[in-house]
């Protein structure tokens, strides 16, 4: 980031009763950036972003926005608006009465407010449905409402609660474009909340990963497939496989594969565990001629691509590789196997738990390949 | 039960769909009519006929009780119930809201307790809890002798038998019946709501001003309800520690059965209670379902 953060956190604990929610998390996200808090429930995703709004107070840790400390306002004086995970859209209220809402609190006269509720309204395409009553709407209508009522006020940080959580499938779909376009057009910067790797993957620049309430990773989508720090970003982010063994100079020695050539700044003899995407894995018909074979399990056919789920001998989980298209391999089949790209991580001797996040993500050799995943 | 292929069978089946209820109303239905609808249908029966000499009613009929409620002594009781329940509401409402208020944001430990506490004189005999109350009242009673003891009045004040000891006793009686609808529909607020005002900019007394309180109505209204209607026609407190000085629909009821034997006009009066009461109730219905839901269709 070049210029100055629009939003800096800095050290920020939080702490109900005995449990720590948050370990002193620190980011910082730059003005017009689509942003996203990662990571499964009870993360500490949600304490962020509520004490940024003001509605939780950290035990410890500064949270600026330009500079400006944010903890010494109160929540209805911070120039940042929320987009609540159930709407919160107010019952008694029209849905011109809801937009409108936070701009009568600011005093705003009311010709002002009818031309800018107005605005509002076309951008998200509620128009006909103003004088309606929330409970009148749909499910994706009142996100609409909720968006509308959020970004009237044109706030400098809009913060998302699971926004797309509630809806079905496809109106999710549909809505996360529109939110990304929405987010170009009005120029706001978007903080998104989700539990939903899938979500956060297509719609923000840049992810932070948290888990137990500590920041595990800070990348773009791209990096975190291509370059995971840690086993758990690795298995959270994506489908990977997973193969746990010791570190050889460029290589991952794992019981059974043998040597996988994988990208690394990790010490040698380490325990570590090399992540092969499903896309890397390559598959050989002649399994007789291929250092390594299996038996397939299952295939799994979603459209685009297939996914295969192979039993390796000597080895618990069934390996998947995806393949463009249709396959024509079947139950039982024989197949050679062998390991595209692949990156390493840092493993806890012992148990497939994770390590802590201190190993630098990243050997600096390491953009080429990314490069070539984002393009 | 077989079902022949018959023309008849798919309207017989309907029918059969629409009577499954039955077995589970039937009890209930049967005792209302029973010991409500038809108690009450003879009470609109008797107030068209003339009174018996020594009570009970004689078969000719009449409009003079309908007449006689315009009588200004029982115009003047009517309207005067209304008022005395009328400030016992208004009070429970001012002194129960914020009792609400205060429970509904208390942990769920110290809400159950709270709870409790509210509803805890209920438990005690209710003739038990006015005579307490005129043992406190009276011009020899607790109240009178601390206010003496401790210089503020010379000479004890009369409190016991006047208006304002009935609104005393009413309000101490009927206060629960005022804060438990009313923490109930404060309770299940969805505090986000609160947290959007607050986020949209309102001070938090403007987030109480424009959503807690509005949204509070429906709960308020019944608590209202609540306590207006036995208010209205109670009669043991305003006999009691209103001395029987100050006369209620209740008492007026009352006395035309037991001591003016006068059946068909304590009827009259009995039933125009009714109305009044049901037609508070319609009201309230009306006004909380519109503003909860909103005018039908938009």
């Amino acid at each position: 980031m070049s210029s100055a953060p629009l939003l800096r956190v800095d050290g920020v604990r939080a702490v109900y009763g005995d449990t720590v929610a948050l370990h002193g998390v620190s980011l910082d996200i730059a003005h017009n950036e689509f942003f996203a808090l990662l990571g499964p429930s009870g993360c500490g995703k949600t304490t962020l972003l509520r004490s940024i709004a003001g509605f939780e107070t950290p035990a410890e840790g500064r949270i600026e926005v330009e500079g400006e400390d944010l903890l010494r306002l109160p929540a209805h004086k911070r120039p940042v608006n929320m987009m609540f995970q159930s709407y919160a859209l107010f019952p008694h209220m029209s849905v011109e009465k809801n937009v409108a809402y936070g701009l009568e609190a600011d005093g705003i006269g009311a010709a002002e407010v009818r031309s800018r509720v107005a605005d509002v309204m076309d951008v998200v395409g509620l128009g006909p449905l103003a004088k309606r009553r929330p409970t009148q709407l749909s499910g994706g209508q009142r996100q609409r409402v909720a968006l509308a009522r959020a970004i009237v006020k044109r706030p400098k940080l809009l913060l998302l609660d699971e926004p797309l959580s509630a809806l079905d499938r496809q109106v999710r779909a549909s809505m996360q474009l529109e939110l990304k376009r929405l987010q170009h057009e009005v120029g706001l910067t978007f903080v998104v909340v989700t539990h939903d790797q899938e979500e956060a993957m297509s719609m923000a620049d840049r992810i932070a990963v948290l888990r137990d309430g500590r920041l595990e990773q800070l990348a773009s989508p791209q990096e975190l497939y291509a370059h995971p720090a840690s086993r758990f970003v690795a298995s959270f982010i994506g489908t990977a496989n997973l193969l746990d063994g010791t570190v050889t100079a460029g290589a991952v020695e794992v019981p059974g594969f043998g040597a996988v050539i994988a990208s690394h700044a990790l010490a040698a003899g380490s325990p570590a565990t090399a992540v092969v995407r499903p896309e890397d894995v390559e598959l050989t018909a002649d399994a007789a001629a291929a250092a390594l074979s299996g038996t397939v399990v299952d295939t799994y056919f979603l459209g685009g691509a297939t996914t295969i789920s192979i039993e390796m001998p000597g080895h618990a989980d069934p390996l998947l590789a995806t393949v463009h298209g249709a396959t024509r391999l079947e139950r039982g089949a024989r197949v050679g196997v062998r390991f595209g790209r692949a990156t390493a991580v840092a493993r806890e001797a012992g148990a497939g738990a994770e390590a802590s996040a201190q190993v630098p993500p990243v050997a600096p050799e390491a953009p080429a390949p990314q490069e070539e995943v984002s393009a | 039960m077989t079902t022949t292929n018959h023309p008849a069978a798919p309207a017989a089946r309907t029918v059969r769909r629409g009577l499954a209820p039955v077995p589970f109303l039937a009890p209930g239905m049967i005792y209302l009519i029973l010991f409500m609808a038809l108690p009450v249908g003879l009470l609109a029966f008797y107030t068209f006929f003339k009174r018996g000499r020594f009570g009970g009613i004689v078969f000719e009929f009449t409009l003079d009780n309908w007449v006689k409620l315009l009588e200004p002594l029982y115009v003047g009781v009517i309207l005067q119930s209304i008022v005395l329940a009328g400030i016992v509401t208004l009070l429970a409402l001012l002194i129960g809201y914020p009792m609400a208020y205060a429970i509904a944001g208390l942990s769920p430990k110290w809400r159950t307790v709270a709870l409790i506490a509210v509803v805890l004189p209920f438990w005690t005999n209710f003739l038990i809890r006015t005579y307490a109350w005129i043992l406190l009242l009276n011009n020899a009673g607790w109240v009178n002798q601390w206010l003496q003891g401790l210089g503020i009045t010379d000479a004890p004040i009369s409190m016991l038998y006047t208006p304002q000891a009935i609104v005393v006793g009413l309000l101490y009686m009927y206060l629960p019946l005022m804060v438990l609808p009313l923490y109930a529909s404060l309770q299940q607020l969805d505090p986000s709501l609160r947290e959007a005002a607050t986020n949209l900019g309102a001070t938090p007394w403007r987030a109480f001003r424009t959503i807690t309180l509005p949204l509070s109505i429906p709960g308020a209204l019944t608590g209202c309800i609540f306590v207006f209607v036995p208010a209205m026609s109670n009669f043991v407190i305003p006999e009691l520690i209103g001395g029987g000085k100050t006369i209620m629909v209740g008492n007026l009821v009352r006395d035309q059965f037991f001591e003016a034997r006068d059946w068909p006009f304590g009827a009259t009066l009995a039933l125009l209670l009714t109305i009044l009461l049901v037609i508070v109730i319609v009201v309230q219905t009306a006004v909380s379902r519109r503003l909860t839901e909103g005018p039908r269709r938009g």
